[in-house]
């Protein structure tokens, strides 16, 4: 198990070495944007005065290096800073009761975490029944409508897929509300209900990649020779599929179940926006159009940070899952 | 109520607290239920600070719901007493004094009185302040409390307008000494009370009880006003019924919006209106017969019909609105006419001419769509308008004011004076034609001190009609205000032309049937 504390250390630190490229990266690509935060902001009414005085307070008048280094060091004392828009507020006001970057991100992510949850609830056994059942009946009518279905539905881009489900479940049959605008000291059955049509439209994303890879990785060792053999003893197929083949195929599926989950934390701008959920993904996209760089940056952070914390715990799942991997020799 | 000529109110607005106290709507409106509002124009940058509001969200909850001005304009137009009773002017319309409403509460039990008023003022005058009501209490050089219902102002240079832009939506009423709780929390005067807000997700809030305009306005019992920047979400929630108005109808679904029964669509002509800015400072706009050559260039009514898809009217190169007092409905109106377009270009001794017009979409929705249609009514009169696509991005600071022609929006102002004076005055920084003209400049200082109605009518028709004939901007259309509402709302007889949604004050004067 020493092998595995090692791996885990060092991709750890790998992990924070992508995390620290990626701060780099995106400050440069944000401060690459034409406009910034006093222009967007300021909009029409933005003379160079007004834009002058904004930016002095902001400190956008000082170069970059300097923001950046200052930006870091504030990070690795666990301070996110606070947000452009929050200092703007300040200096108009006077005031010092500031709201940081991490209080503004912390309700939000809350509640992406809480449609990814969902989703996932509905989204990973799903598919690994279908994905299970497709191999089982491998080329009958069963499998081919399965893959057709799945295919169709990632291929489609997000946007048509909730309104379809719009369409279909909140105008023609109104099953569920068109609107997710789900807010702190909501009842958790009614949270659900209105987090149903985005999870819905996320789970039909996800689902095709997590269906296909269970099929395949089956039906892959459906030909060795151990499966012969249980064959051979009688055992049934379902069994056959369930008990000797499924932990042979753990490995590959539960990295595709780990990219995916990853992809339902960072992928959800589109599906926020078209159900008005008030997740991580809303609050980006509405920092990055007023270049409010310390929430585009700590957003940045998040996601990248998922990605490869789940990258990492299906790496390490699938060593588990593993023996010969458990025990190098 | 209809024989107060607008001078009686301006001079003396002794009536106005009658007019607002008996301002019952025509029809009977019913008290009870929740307003649940689908709103574009909200920002995580969004707070109770009514010094930063410039988004419809904002307006809306901000002086329309829970926040107060000393005076209002009335759907139909008419300028009554808010938190002011009344006012009286001078007869140089330099020093008003405002008497104000008795017995009213701040949300936090806070009396409202004269002290309120001039901290609440001086909001925007202090130092390091951004606020965009800067220059009109700028203008204001010295505030007295005469008792604690009295404040008189001192005005540097006379303005016969001042208790109109006493109702602008920057100048909002807050607790005096508690100014920063007040901004935090929304404690305003106004009918509704803040029980949470969420910048740029949700506001809700609920009817204060016993309210000086109890019996007038505020309807509802609560009012649940939820963002929805994206359009098709927006028209979404109010076809499902998931919310009972939205602000900004999306043009290309409207069709759709009319077919359904438990929808309908208001719409109002207002000051907003789109423009062709050219700097008269350059050629060859320097040249007045090559200004005319373009007006007479466009094809308006293509444009009111193509941009706005109908949803608009034409304009004729001011930039007062239909909403303005003092709009000149019987000005000639400009049409196309490349024989015209022709001539002028012969006057200014040219045969052909060839220029560049700035757009992007960020100046209003369509610009480029608008400047290409320009492009085209233009060619017949031989002028050859190249089409130069712009970044949206930086465009308000990189390409408006600076590139010779480009597309520009103005949402319009209150008052004639405070229109010309922020974008026509000479001199000023939002001059985006740099167009000096002496008659104008005179027309201009003489009708912000006059107190005569009809005077200023005469006044303000000329300067409208110079701006018409010889102006640096081309005023093509007054864009509408387009928002739809569920059929179980109900609303007085005239709509707010001013803003959004009933002037951003549906909150108010709106109820269920």
């Amino acid at each position: 198990m020493g092998s595995i504390a090692r791996i885990i250390l060092q991709r750890l630190a790998l992990g924070l070495l992508t995390l620290l490229i990626v701060s780099m990266v995106i400050f440069v690509a944000v401060n690459a944007l034409p406009g910034d935060f006093a222009q967007q902001i300021l909009g029409q009414g933005a003379t160079p005065e007004a834009i002058e005085a904004i930016r002095k307070d902001l400190g956008l008048d000082q170069n970059y290096f300097l923001r950046y280094f200052s930006w870091l060091g504030n990070l690795l004392t666990g301070n996110l800073g606070i947000s452009f828009a929050q200092m703007n507020f300040a200096s108009n006001m006077g005031g010092d009761q500031l709201i940081g970057v991490a209080e503004q991100i912390r309700p939000r992510f809350m509640n992406t975490m809480f449609l990814a949850g969902v989703t996932a609830v509905i989204a990973v056994p799903l598919s690994i029944i279908l994905g299970l059942l497709a191999a089982l009946y491998r080329n009958t009518v069963f499998d081919r409508a399965a893959n057709i279905t799945t295919l169709s539905s990632i291929s489609s881009p997000e946007f048509f897929l909730a309104y379809i489900l719009i369409l279909f479940l909140a105008v023609l049959n109104p099953v569920f509300p068109s609107l997710s605008n789900i807010f702190d000291g909501m009842g958790f059955g009614d949270r659900l209900n209105k987090t149903m049509l985005p999870a819905l439209t996320l789970t039909l994303v996800v689902t095709a990649h997590m269906m296909r890879m269970t099929r395949a990785a089956i039906i892959n060792l459906l030909a060795s020779p151990y499966i012969e053999m249980a064959r051979l003893k009688g055992i049934s197929p379902m069994r056959v599929i369930v008990k000797h083949a499924l932990p042979n195929a753990l490995a590959p599926i539960i990295n595709v179940i780990a990219l995916n989950l990853a992809y339902l934390i960072t992928g959800v701008v589109v599906v926020e926006v078209v159900f008005v959920y008030p997740g991580i993904g809303q609050l980006f996209v509405d920092s990055v159009k007023i270049r409010d760089i310390p929430v585009v940056q700590a957003c940045c952070l998040i996601f990248a940070a998922a990605y490869i914390l789940l990258n990492l715990a299906a790496d390490i799942m699938s060593i588990l899952s593993n023996p010969r991997l458990r025990h190098p020799k | 109520m209809s024989q107060i000529t607008r001078r009686g109110l301006m001079k003396t607005g002794a009536a106005a607290g009658v007019v607002a106290a008996t301002g019952l709507p025509a029809k009977a409106a019913n008290r009870g239920g929740t307003l649940r509002l689908g709103l574009a124009g909200a920002n995580t940058s969004d707070s109770w600070d009514g010094r930063t509001h410039s988004d419809s969200f904002m307006i809306i909850m901000g002086h329309g719901t829970v926040f107060d001005c000393l005076t209002e304009v009335k759907a139909n137009g008419e300028l009554v007493g808010e938190l002011a009773e009344s006012w009286e002017a001078s007869s140089d319309a330099k020093t008003w004094t405002f008497n104000l409403r008795k017995g009213v509460t701040f949300h936090n039990g806070k009396a409202f009185g004269a002290d309120d008023v001039i901290a609440s003022l001086q909001m925007h005058t202090a130092e390091g302040a951004k606020s965009a009501a800067k220059p009109i209490v700028a203008a204001i050089s010295e505030m007295k409390k005469m008792n604690d219902h009295q404040v008189q102002f001192t005005l540097a240079a006379g303005n016969a307008d001042f208790p109109f832009l006493m109702s602008d939506y920057h100048i909002l009423m807050y607790p005096a000494g508690q100014i920063e709780e007040a901004i935090a929390n929304g404690i305003g005067t106004g009918l509704y009370k803040v029980e949470s807000f969420d910048p740029g997700v949700r506001a809700v809030v609920s009817r204060v009880d016993g309210h000086y305009k109890d019996g007038s306005a505020g309807w509802f019992d609560s009012v649940e006003a939820i963002a929805i920047n994206d359009s098709s979400a927006r028209m979404n929630a109010l076809m499902t019924g998931q919310v009972d108005a939205v602000n900004r109808v999306d043009f290309k679904t409207e069709p759709l919006m009319k077919a359904n029964p438990n929808v309908e669509i208001f719409e109002v002509t207002g000051n907003q209106h789109f423009t062709f800015p050219m700097l008269t400072n350059q050629a060859p706009y320097d040249d007045a017969n090559v200004r005319k050559a373009l007006k007479y260039a466009v094809n308006r009514q293509e444009m009111v019909d193509k941009i706005l898809q109908g949803h608009g009217k034409v304009g004729n190169d001011h930039p007062i609105g239909p909403a303005n007092q003092y709009f000149a409905a019987d000005l000639p109106q400009l049409e196309f006419d490349a024989d015209k377009a022709k001539f002028y270009m012969k006057e200014a001794g040219l045969t052909s001419l060839d220029i560049n017009l700035s757009a992007s979409d960020a100046a209003f929705s369509g610009a480029v769509d608008a400047a290409q249609l320009y492009q085209a009514s233009a060619k017949g009169a031989g002028i050859n308008i190249n089409v130069v696509q712009e970044p949206a991005d930086g465009y308000w600071s990189n390409v408006w004011l600076k590139k010779p022609w480009c597309a520009c929006y103005w949402s319009g102002r209150a008052t004639e004076d405070w229109m010309f004076s922020t974008a026509y005055e000479s001199g000023v920084p939002w001059n985006d034609t740099s167009w000096e003209n002496a008659r104008f400049q005179e027309l201009l200082l003489a009708g912000r001190a006059e107190l005569d109605s009809d005077k200023r009518r005469s006044i303000y028709g000329e300067m409208q009609a110079i701006m018409s004939e010889e102006g640096g901007t081309i005023v093509p259309m007054y864009a509408n205000y387009v928002d739809a509402n569920s059929t179980k709302l109900a609303h007085g007889d005239d709509i707010g032309n001013l803003w959004q949604m009933d002037s951003s004050r549906i909150t108010e004067r709106w109820w269920f049937k």
